[in-house]
């Protein structure tokens, strides 16, 4: 048994809430214990850092003392919050000039950060802590050749953390392959998907997604599959809004990794939050369930 | 008195500026820069020659999704998605108005969630965006909003959690040792 601390991200407890559930359940079936940092508060955010980077810093700094104090690696499922705590940490490292401020004000909780952190996307923690052959081994229901699409999105690739390529990533083909499934070719696959501007600029962001759905499909995918709590949102969520738009008649189930790593496992659907997916994965994963 | 290519320079994440050897790989690498009123290497020029109103009252950097494409394929690390958030502080920090965008009033309607719960929650964030811009919008956005409550991922009460306190202690405390307002 492999024991981290554990950073959900806000979104795992709402808007993505069958990431929240599908990571929590596939890991005891992968020899991992995942122990939620107890008092997080938000990562930092981009948002944040936009209209102030030193005090997002800050922010960040406060659950990065926190976790430091467990003793263990900080993994987080949420790519946005990757970024941002990972940022964070190597700031924090690099400007002494900065640590000095930040750990004054986290005097005030009774807190200090030393910079001993290690912060790590649970995609690199599935990859290289439990390996994806370890992980075929435990496949209780193969995915029977699922067409698969594997979405990386942005964040999880760069800008560059070292388990896996920024432009050619490959972590992710590999685990869909792990399971029984068969990634499809997908060229658009570490493509943005729009990110948090699909509220602010809402037809920008739309005009993303349409490429990243008629790609999918044009590679014969049957769905898609992602890491990403934001990018599974915009895909699945508004998906919809897509198709009034472009006049298109898209009908992808959008699933989290983490979810299709569950189906494998033969854990049910309610555990892993199938039924807080937008577009129904139901047609697509019953020729796995009704074998 | 400094230039603004050395306000810049001197602002975390525009550190680079100076490197940049105007090829252009950023903007042919961008996803939006077909959108932007300055595209990022535009936009460095501009910065370069003093352009500062104009730099920093555009809506360019807010249209950056942060995708990191052109930081990865910068061959001078300039890291110009860095520089637009480090634009995008600099606009906040000395108040332009910014048009043609509405992501200046998310990312606050995001901060001030932020700072009243301990966590982001959603629903509240959306909903005073939508107050702060366009609240005729709000009803276009009703069926994705239904979509997401029906499927239990639009929590309408918002989790205030109990760190919330501690982290608002934190930041009135950084404020005073860094002489911020």
């Amino acid at each position: 048994m492999k024991y981290y601390t554990y950073f959900p991200g806000c979104s795992a407890e709402a808007t993505a809430a069958g990431l929240g559930l599908s990571v929590q359940a596939v890991a005891k079936p992968l020899d991992m214990e995942l122990r939620e940092l107890e008092g997080w508060t938000c990562c930092g955010s981009t948002p944040y850092g936009s209209l102030d980077e030193l005090e997002s810093i800050c922010i960040a700094a406060r659950n990065l003392a926190l976790a430091e104090k467990t003793g263990l690696d900080l993994v987080t499922p949420c790519s946005s919050c990757f970024v941002t705590l990972y940022k964070a940490n190597l700031h924090l490292k690099e400007h002494p000039q900065l640590m000095a401020p930040v750990n004054e004000a986290l005097a005030v909780a009774n807190l200090e950060y030393h910079g001993n952190l290690r912060i790590r996307h649970l995609m690199d923690v599935w990859l290289n802590d439990v390996t994806p052959e370890v992980i075929a081994a435990k496949v209780q229901q193969g995915l029977n050749r699922l067409k698969v699409a594997p979405y990386y999105g942005c964040q999880m690739v760069r800008p560059d953390y070292g388990f896996d390529n920024p432009e050619f990533p490959q972590s992710l083909d590999r685990l869909v392959e792990s399971l029984g499934a068969e990634a499809v070719p997908y060229p658009l696959n570490n493509r943005c998907c729009g990110g948090s501007l699909i509220i602010s600029e809402e037809s920008l962001a739309l005009g993303l997604l349409r490429k990243l759905l008629e790609n999918a499909v044009d590679n014969g995918a049957q769905c898609l599959a992602t890491p990403c709590p934001l990018c599974q949102t915009n895909l699945d969520a508004y998906q919809s809004r897509v198709n009034s738009k472009f006049k298109t008649n898209y009908n992808l189930p959008v699933l989290f990794i983490s979810q299709l790593i569950g189906i494998a496992l033969g854990i049910d659907p309610t555990s892993l939050g199938l039924n807080t997916n937008i577009v129904s994965p139901n047609r697509v994963l019953d020729h796995i369930y009704k074998r | 008195m400094r230039s603004f290519v050395e306000e810049v320079a001197a602002t975390p994440g525009g550190e680079n500026i100076c490197a940049c050897i105007q090829c252009g790989i950023c903007t042919g690498s961008c996803p939006v820069a077909g959108e932007m009123e300055y595209p990022p290497r535009k936009i460095i020029a501009l910065i370069r020659i003093g352009m500062r109103n104009e730099v920093l009252s555009s809506s360019s950097m807010w249209h950056c999704l942060s995708c990191y494409m052109c930081t990865v394929r910068c061959p001078r690390g300039v890291k110009p998605t860095e520089l637009a958030h480090a634009l995008e502080s600099l606009a906040n920090q000395y108040g332009f108005t910014i048009r043609r965008t509405r992501t200046p009033a998310m990312y606050r309607s995001f901060v001030s969630s932020i700072k009243g719960n301990g966590r982001v929650h959603e629903f509240g964030m959306m909903f005073r965006f939508y107050l702060l811009t366009n609240p005729l919008a709000a009803v276009k956005m009703l069926p994705v909003g239904l979509k997401l409550l029906s499927h239990g991922r639009l929590p309408l009460k918002p989790h205030r959690v109990e760190g919330r306190e501690d982290l608002a202690k934190i930041i009135q405390k950084f404020r005073e040792v860094t002489g911020s307002q």
